[in-house]
């Protein structure tokens, strides 16, 4: 009895395993090995950052793609995209490495509250309902949108400020929380030698009179820092100051002349001489 | 049996605390703040500038576009400057602002106290009349009415709705308006007809408002076509679909227009301006505001000029009390907070509610126990619990299929909830982002 069935199910799984072994040479589908190495390669956060879903969706797409334009993994940076490189064999556009950077500086003490809400602590239906607690409609809302949607941990909000505060060191540049922010304060910047970067830290479109009612520390579009710079980096529209990072030569002169102070400058050495004293002259902050 | 929507539904505690209360005039402010953009479309365009003189009813802001509306001065005076002002919206918008001198009225505008009946005009002639008033619905929504007058071709009016359910707890401006101008509405309402080309007319009235029923009933055979139908008290009676299901038993499509199933809808308030607008050459700077609050010391409905500040009607009955919560704009359903009150009246504001803070506080939010009462109650027959998780986890394929965009954010679900899940404040963010979704599709 015992031979007569150790005979058929061995009879049964020889036929099964040439099924088996035809079926899978018949339907193989051929997968670039290359995949599954530049795979390798990402840093697996799954977070998107790069356009496509997932890493695996991003290893396809280089994999596929006749050139590298427009194929960057904004969170393995510069390192990972030489891997890769090496891996395909194909030319990497080396981007500049970016940073997330918070344009508000409309800190609880710079921006009284006027109304109180109580609703759903999320910035997005805040921002749905009304302009904000303060009476500056432009700025943060500080329930921490940006926060919840970091999977680096690399932003988090001051509860002193209660304004968001990104860690360089974690941050990736993949932009979540510039697409979360329903205000649009948060902007990927160039990082910057030595992470040395200059900007103006408000997005207020109102005239100065309201701006400054609103909140001491405003862009109130007095177009100081643009006659200051002699690159033409410093545009202003709408009654607010922006820096273009790709012309600032962080030369450092439009920071002591703004007289709100909106303009930060971070990760610099402490000025040689003293600067002029002007009254609001900004205090240089370490992180934001 | 009185009639009723079919689907869901909720009955608030009425609070109409302010009904049968006379319309009385408020005095004109010093300062009027009247923002360009106080209906549903493109902002008007502002014709006037810093200096000029303008009298009652002088245009000031020229319609931008076919869904759009025209303002007008709602007093006499200098203009000041033109600034962006917060508004209602808790956002700047730009905004006219008239120092107030005396009261002169533009000639054109028959200033006459009597009730004038006869009319000869045509469609075309009402319908541009009530154009240059620059005429909103009134309920709320603010859709500029020459649209919804001009039905899309290929669709033919065949009655009209005139909505007069009121059905936001507190609010009683309709309500003193049907009983103070019942005639004029009723000529307005025959004026509505002739500019679709209808035969009929049908008034829906919540049955809590008995003593207007009487009196419109009372007037209706002096007017052909025009039916006075009592509702059952059930919110959200007052929405364009629930109204329509109740009166006429048809379903509106998701998607469609009303005039898909051959209905135009009226606000009552609406048939009073428009009255105005054609036989009194009015056009529309004025309007009934309910302002009331348990704490409130006098209740009641005001005649106030576009512009005037809240601020104004709050102290005209009687006051801020002194445990005020909230300052709401509209009714606690659908109203919403205001940023300030210092914010001008505008052509949709129907009421100012005052809550105490006790009655403002937030109840702390649970976990959902799927005990479906939100789907229960929702008028449009969705499934709110499922849209907010949807939205929760961005998910908007799955909000979209389960039709999201059809939410009327008459805010039944989030009154239901047990667990005090605010799922209205969800699903009206995740409606703003399915509905950007389809229009970016479409285009």
């Amino acid at each position: 009895m015992i031979v007569i069935a150790i005979i058929s199910l061995g009879l049964m799984g020889a036929i099964g395993a040439v099924f088996l072994y035809a079926a899978s040479k018949k339907f193989e589908v051929y997968e670039d090995p290359r995949i599954a190495q530049v795979q390798e390669a990402l840093p697996g956060a799954n977070c998107g950052a790069c356009g496509f879903p997932g890493c695996a969706g991003f290893a396809t797409a280089c994999v596929g793609a006749d050139t590298m334009d427009g194929l960057f993994c904004p969170v393995g940076g510069a390192d990972v995209m030489s891997q890769v490189s090496t891996i395909l064999g194909k030319e990497v556009d080396m981007a500049e490495p970016m940073v997330a950077v918070v344009r508000c500086n409309g800190t609880c003490a710079a921006r009284p509250r006027q109304n109180q809400y109580d609703g759903t602590r999320s910035c997005a239906i805040a921002s749905a309902l009304y302009g904000g607690e303060t009476g500056c409609s432009f700025g943060c809302h500080g329930f921490g949108d940006c926060v919840t949607v970091c999977d680096f941990d690399a932003i988090h909000i001051n509860p002193e400020t209660m304004l968001p505060e990104v860690d360089e060191e974690k941050c990736t540049s993949c932009g979540a929380c510039v697409k979360a922010c329903p205000k649009s304060i948060i902007e990927l910047r160039k990082k910057g030698p030595k992470s040395r970067r200059i900007f103006v830290s408000c997005v207020n479109k109102d005239k100065g009179a309201p701006a400054r009612k609103a909140c001491g520390n405003a862009c109130i579009g007095c177009g100081k820092c643009v006659k200051e710079c002699a690159f033409e980096a410093i545009t202003l529209e709408n009654n607010l100051a922006y820096i273009d990072y790709t012309k600032c030569r962080l030369c450092r002169k439009c920071v002591p002349v703004c007289p709100t102070g909106a303009i930060h400058e971070l990760n610099f050495p402490p000025r040689k001489e003293k600067a002029p004293e002007i009254e609001g002259t900004p205090v240089v902050e370490k992180t934001i | 049996m009185l009639k009723t929507f079919r689907i869901g539904g909720i009955h608030p505690p009425e609070n109409k605390l302010s009904a049968g209360k006379a319309i009385q005039s408020l005095a004109l402010p010093k300062q009027v703040i009247i923002p360009l953009s106080q209906h549903i479309g493109a902002p008007a365009v502002a014709v006037v500038k810093k200096g000029d003189e303008v009298k009652v009813g002088s245009l000031i802001g020229q319609a931008n576009g076919f869904v759009s509306a025209n303002i007008h001065s709602s007093v006499s005076g200098k203009v000041n400057k033109i600034d962006n002002v917060l508004d209602a919206s808790g956002y700047r918008r730009p905004a006219v602002f008239i120092d107030v001198e005396g009261d002169e009225w533009e000639e054109a505008i028959d200033r006459q106290e009597g009730f004038v009946k006869a009319f000869d005009l045509t469609s075309k002639e009402i319908i541009q009349k009530i154009t240059d008033a620059g005429i909103v619905g009134l309920g709320g929504a603010t859709f500029p009415t020459q649209v919804k007058l001009t039905p899309p071709p290929g669709n033919t009016a065949e009655i009209l709705i005139i909505n007069a359910a009121e059905c936001e707890p507190y609010l009683t401006a309709d309500h003193s308006l049907m009983m103070e101008k019942g005639n004029e509405i009723m000529t307005g309402i025959s004026l509505l007809m002739k500019a679709v080309h209808v035969k009929k007319a049908v008034i829906g009235i919540e049955n809590n408002k008995k003593d207007a029923i009487a009196h419109l009933q009372h007037l209706q055979s002096n007017y052909h076509g025009i039916e006075v139908m009592p509702l059952k008290v059930q919110y959200p009676q007052g929405g364009e679909k629930q109204l329509i299901d109740a009166v006429l038993r048809r379903q509106v499509k998701s998607g469609a227009l009303p005039i898909s199933v051959g209905a135009v809808v009226q606000n009552v308030g609406t048939a009073f301006a428009v009255y105005e607008a054609v036989v009194k050459n009015k056009p529309l700077f004025e309007r009934i505001v309910t302002v009331t609050g348990k704490e409130v010391a006098n209740p009641g409905n005001f005649k106030v000029r576009i512009g005037t500040s809240i601020q104004a009607l709050i102290d005209a009955a009687g006051g801020l009390p002194e445990h005020t919560g909230k300052i709401i704009g509209g009714g606690p359903m659908m109203g919403k907070a205001l940023a300030s009150p210092e914010v001008p009246v505008t052509k949709g504001s129907s009421g100012v509610l005052l809550i105490t803070e006790e009655e403002a506080k937030r109840k702390p939010v649970m976990p959902c126990i799927r005990c479906t009462k939100c789907v229960n109650v929702c008028p449009m027959g969705l499934n709110p619990t499922l849209l907010m998780t949807s939205t929760e986890f961005t998910n908007w394929d799955l909000a979209e299929k389960n039709h999201i965009a059809d939410c009327i954010e008459c805010g039944s679900c989030s009154y239901t909830c047990p667990s005090n899940r605010p799922l209205l404040d969800q699903i009206r963010l995740g409606k703003g982002k399915v509905m950007g979704i389809m229009r970016s599709r479409k285009a």
